[in-house]
């Protein structure tokens, strides 16, 4: 459709990428903001910016970084988080692909509907049902230990399950076939023939799960209690209030919580771009 | 004769195929129908027979009947704090957030030079979520040295105006969350744009000999091809809306006279705060019982809006 207007109205052209440029100069500027901020002094930070030579940095102070390891016990939020991150990704991707490998290939004659089920649970709360489920495990004595929060995954989500099926249902169905007529049980074509082909599938899959669980925030709010085994997202939260002022290191600490999940988003981004529109491609 | 004799060693097989499809399906589901008892269904019941008790978790639960939902419907002026505050954020966030997605997304669509770049530009946001993201936001609208503010200072100058307090007015806060949701739309965006990506071009072609012009071929081409995505990208967003809580907690709490005490941090409040276990199971109850109305209601009006191809779904 742009080819014969393109002719007509060759300003047009410029309209799109300023108002483009206009946006994303908006959404580029918190992250602007952000860097600035951890990289000035205590007195700059606090200071109104009256000019444009304000927006820089008087000079940079990298200081802020290593102080923010003096101020809070960084690198031990950071093992939690990832031994939490990694617990919920393993659990996600084994028993997600699992499921999703009996959507894709078992010929069931309600698998379908089955599957429309496991979408619908995407609409439960988990408001509604954290107080029974904070109750189960506390009965189980488990409060304080990372088993609430890495325990669940292994259960699969409906997210996942959905993202392995449609890319299991994109691959050559005889290849499955001369699995089975070569007598390969379940499990085998499943480990043997349908893992090794899935790989952007797992990628996706990965981000999504490391990325929730890297920022996820309720579940160690209510389950983790001792300060040695919160996660970094408690520790930042929990900084906010011990800063006095000290917004620079605050922002230093913010851009190290982030660091991860920035450097996956650049390197992998094709992966959440299809992702993303994956799911909405379902309707 | 040949033939008749494989035939029925072929059925066999396929029978017995057929019974071990079934045997497989069960067993690779065994985890998430092991997961939906342990924490879906079964604690949605739980929910349910709890909200009728009296419960603080130290003690045992005593029966009350109604009592939680008579409180929770009648005497506690907080619930509806609560509701009105996440319905005005949905409200506002949910469509201005749809509008400037597909507003991003039409211009992406127009055969852009760069467009992975622009796409991951507006994407970035998103990856920031959590804490990290009410960090840095409450840090925007600080009023003196805050982002937003040094940003409208011309503005203000101009029209004599003080210094917006954001999230330190009542009347502000819930605004400021708006306009900070309003930063991640990048994973709408990106859904609009797939779904425009996929519009066949003959459509467009087929208007414009018509003589419709772009307004037109906005409206009857790609409004009724896009209405899908649409109505996935509006439930989700609702639906999401509704739980907000990460942020609220970590930017206001409940904000100057309750003006951001939304729903799910209430509920968080008065079962882990409080101890209030039966009464946050009614709060509980009620988010569910509206999330279900909401969402039904949604799908029974897109039946007058959303535009299958190939008749309906």
């Amino acid at each position: 459709m742009s080819d014969p207007i393109r002719k007509r109205h060759p300003g047009r052209r410029y309209g799109v990428y300023v108002l483009l440029g206009a946006f994303a100069l908006v959404m580029l500027l918190p992250f602007y903001w952000l860097l600035r901020s951890s990289l000035v002094g205590n007195r700059e930070v606090l200071q109104p910016i009256e000019s444009w030579r304000d927006l820089l940095p008087s000079h940079l102070r990298f200081r802020n970084y290593p102080a923010v390891f003096e101020a809070m016990p960084f690198f031990r939020y950071l093992l939690n988080t990832v031994l939490v991150t990694g617990g919920v990704v393993a659990g996600t991707v084994i028993s997600s692909s699992l499921c999703a490998y009996a959507f894709a290939f078992c010929e069931v004659r309600y698998s379908r509907w089955i599957f429309y089920g496991v979408l619908a649970t995407i609409m439960l709360p988990p408001a509604v049902v954290l107080i029974p489920t904070f109750i189960l495990f506390r009965e189980l004595n488990w409060i304080d230990t990372f088993k609430p929060l890495i325990l669940p995954a292994f259960f699969g989500s409906p997210f996942a399950i959905f993202l392995f099926r449609q890319f299991f249902l994109s691959l050559p169905k005889e290849l499955i076939e001369a699995a089975r007529i070569d007598g390969a049980t379940g499990l085998q074509i499943y480990w043997g023939v349908v893992l090794p082909l899935a790989r952007p599938a797992l990628v996706t899959v990965i981000i999504f799960s490391f990325m929730g669980s890297w920022n996820e925030f309720m579940g160690p709010l209510i389950y983790l209690n001792s300060q040695s085994k919160w996660t970094l997202q408690l520790g930042l939260n929990s900084f906010i209030g011990q800063i006095a002022g000290q917004w620079n290191l605050l922002m230093a600490a913010t851009v190290m919580v982030l660091l991860p999940v920035l450097l996956m988003f650049f390197f992998l981004q094709r992966y959440f771009i299809k992702g993303i529109a994956m799911t909405g491609m379902k309707g | 004769m040949a033939n008749s004799d494989r035939m029925p060693t072929r059925r066999r097989g396929r029978s017995a195929l057929a019974k071990e499809d079934a045997r497989n399906f069960w067993l690779f589901l065994s985890p998430w129908i092991i997961g939906f008892l342990l924490f879906g269904i079964g604690p949605l019941v739980a929910s349910l027979v709890l909200s009728f008790t009296n419960y603080n978790i130290f003690n045992k639960p005593r029966f009350v009947g109604l009592a939680n939902y008579r409180e929770l419907f009648w005497t506690d002026p907080l619930v509806y704090k609560a509701l009105w505050n996440t319905l005005f954020y949905t409200v506002f966030a949910v469509p201005l957030g749809l509008c400037f997605a597909l507003c991003l997304a039409l211009l992406l669509n127009q055969k852009v030079r760069g467009l992975p770049v622009w796409r991951t530009i507006f994407y970035l946001p998103t990856v920031v979520s959590g804490v990290a993201m009410a960090v840095l936001w409450r840090w925007i609208f600080n009023p003196q040295v805050g982002l937003l503010n040094t940003l409208l200072h011309p503005l203000l100058v101009l029209f004599h105006l003080p210094n917006p307090q954001w999230l330190i007015d009542p009347v502000l806060a819930k605004p400021a969350y708006v306009l900070m949701s309003l930063w991640g739309l990048g994973g709408a965006m990106i859904v609009f744009l797939a779904g425009l990506q996929g519009i066949p071009q003959h459509l467009y072609e087929a208007a414009e000999m018509d003589g419709a012009g772009p307004g037109r071929r906005f409206l009857h081409v790609t409004l009724p091809m896009l209405s899908p995505v649409i109505l996935f990208n509006l439930t989700m967003g609702i639906i999401s809306s509704f739980q907000i809580f990460a942020q609220a907690y970590v930017m206001t709490g409940n904000g100057p006279d309750n003006s951001t005490l939304f729903y799910v941090l209430y509920l968080f409040d008065e079962a882990f705060r409080y101890f209030r276990m039966g009464y946050a199971s009614a709060l509980a109850w009620v988010l569910f019982v509206i999330v279900l109305l909401v969402t039904a209601g949604q799908f029974w009006l897109a039946r007058q809006w959303v535009y299958y191809e190939g008749g309906a779904r």
